[in-house]
């Protein structure tokens, strides 16, 4: 009785419960901010690229994060350039059922994109060392496949980066 | 020192069966795609007999006897079916996830009899079934060895799997230790060969990459099946491979006349697709 009201206590003295949270935010934050910019390109014929983003981690399952993709065309029709993404491909994407809850979007236009992943998301439950992995496949056009080693726990602030140098252009993670 | 290889012989005589008019060309198929993904998805297929690998330029594969599987089992529909004067074409309508089987098998019977003091040759098409009425009345000394020609390819709509690699038991057949719809460059890949169900060391393997038109030397991997019938490919680039494997050539002497003896023989063949990493 004594010890549950002592807990009561300290979850509500605000002061107290800033001053907990505070160091840990800071040793362990929970998501994962990545930046993918999408390069405007000057071709005849130009189709906004899919993207896939997976995590991998020595040993275990490659995680898909996201896949953007013409999830929205009748019958399912935009699956069948899926492949076409292929390392994602082999590693995650052909074993998944589209489309996939959680992980689906629309392709995005030339330009800096926000995403954000929870700890959970990227399946980065355990500390170790991780490797985001964001691949572009555009129609009619090329191929690029990046790689942002990181690890958890991680430190607040600016990650890895990567520059692209056809499909993607810089690819940025920092931590909250 | 003039050496003649009866088993290449051997083996434009199982083309020639399979392929009416061909001789001792390479024979092939060509899907569009290997590696599918999609809710409806069909698969093209080129198929032809020629000496450059991939090329259209000799004959026709002839179709009669080819046939799909569905990753469950079941025979599927060849649609689509048309033979022109340098290339077969057909489609295959993938409608279910999995490793699809689309082959083109020979069994038949290759030997000779004797008839009033001559030898003869039986003739093209003979098989297990037909022999009785392909040799004529009153021959004599009749001798037959089997051949089977196994040409065959895979396509895997998403993840692949392994359920059409049951062994018939007949013939060279292919078992996946690396799953043939899972070929990347720079990686090695291991197959297992049976012959007559058994994994069978020594058989040639012959893997050429496509494109031959294109460059100078052939670049053939000469490779040989080792103990338990397997073999280790590593691809240097990505693309379409084109891989034979024999039962092993009869070497005679040339101007000796006599034929070779009579001997079992089987031919395989697959089209690989190596993608890049």
């Amino acid at each position: 009785m004594q010890l549950s009201t002592r807990v009561l206590v300290l979850g509500s003295t605000v002061g107290l419960g800033a001053a907990f949270a505070a160091p840990a935010l800071a040793a362990d934050p929970g998501t994962m901010d990545v930046t993918i910019n999408i390069p405007r390109l000057k071709v005849a014929e130009y189709h906004k690229p899919y993207v896939a983003i997976w995590v991998e981690k020595a040993g275990a399952k490659a995680k898909t994060v996201a896949v953007w993709y013409d999830h929205d065309m009748k019958a399912n029709e935009g699956t069948k350039w899926l492949r076409d993404v292929r390392q994602w491909w082999r590693v995650s994407g052909r074993s998944l059922t589209f489309p996939a809850n959680g992980i689906t979007g629309a392709t995005r236009a030339p330009g800096a994109h926000k995403v954000a992943f929870s700890r959970a998301q990227l399946g980065a439950a355990a500390p170790g060392q991780y490797v985001l992995v964001v691949e572009a496949a555009r129609e009619v056009g090329g191929r690029e496949l990046l790689r942002i080693p990181f690890s958890w726990p991680a430190k607040a602030g600016a990650g890895g980066r990567a520059a692209g140098k056809t499909e993607l252009g810089a690819v940025s993670v920092s931590f909250r | 020192m003039n050496k003649r290889f009866w088993g290449f012989a051997a083996g434009a005589a199982l083309t020639a069966l399979m392929a009416a008019p061909a001789s001792a060309h390479r024979q092939w198929m060509m899907p569009s795609s290997t590696v599918v993904s999609g809710d409806d998805v069909w698969v093209t297929v080129d198929a032809a007999v020629s000496n450059d690998l991939f090329y259209f330029e000799h004959q026709p594969l002839r179709l009669d006897a080819m046939k799909a599987w569905a990753p469950d089992g079941t025979e599927a529909a060849i649609e689509n079916k048309s033979t022109g004067r340098y290339r077969s074409t057909f489609d295959v309508h993938l409608t279910q996830k999995g490793t699809w089987r689309i082959a083109s098998v020979a069994d038949m019977l290759m030997g000779s009899y004797d008839l009033n003091g001559k030898t003869e040759r039986l003739p093209r098409g003979t098989t297990a079934a037909n022999l009785a009425e392909r040799v004529p009345a009153g021959a004599t000394n009749v001798k037959t060895a089997e051949a089977n020609n196994r040409n065959e390819i895979f396509v895997t709509v998403g993840e692949p799997t392994t359920t059409l690699f049951k062994p018939t038991g007949k013939g060279i057949e292919l078992v996946p230790v690396t799953h043939p719809n899972d070929l990347i460059a720079g990686e090695a890949a291991t197959f297992q060969f049976l012959f007559d169900g058994k994994p069978t060391a020594g058989l040639p393997v012959t893997v050429i990459h496509g494109g031959i038109r294109y460059r100078d030397q052939l670049g053939q991997m000469d490779l040989t099946t080792g103990a338990d019938g397997k073999v280790e490919v590593t691809w240097a680039e990505p693309g379409m491979y084109w891989l034979n494997v024999t039962t092993p050539q009869v070497e005679s002497e040339e101007g000796e006349g006599a034929p070779p003896p009579l001997a079992r023989r089987a031919s395989y063949v697959t089209t690989l697709e190596v993608l890049a990493p």
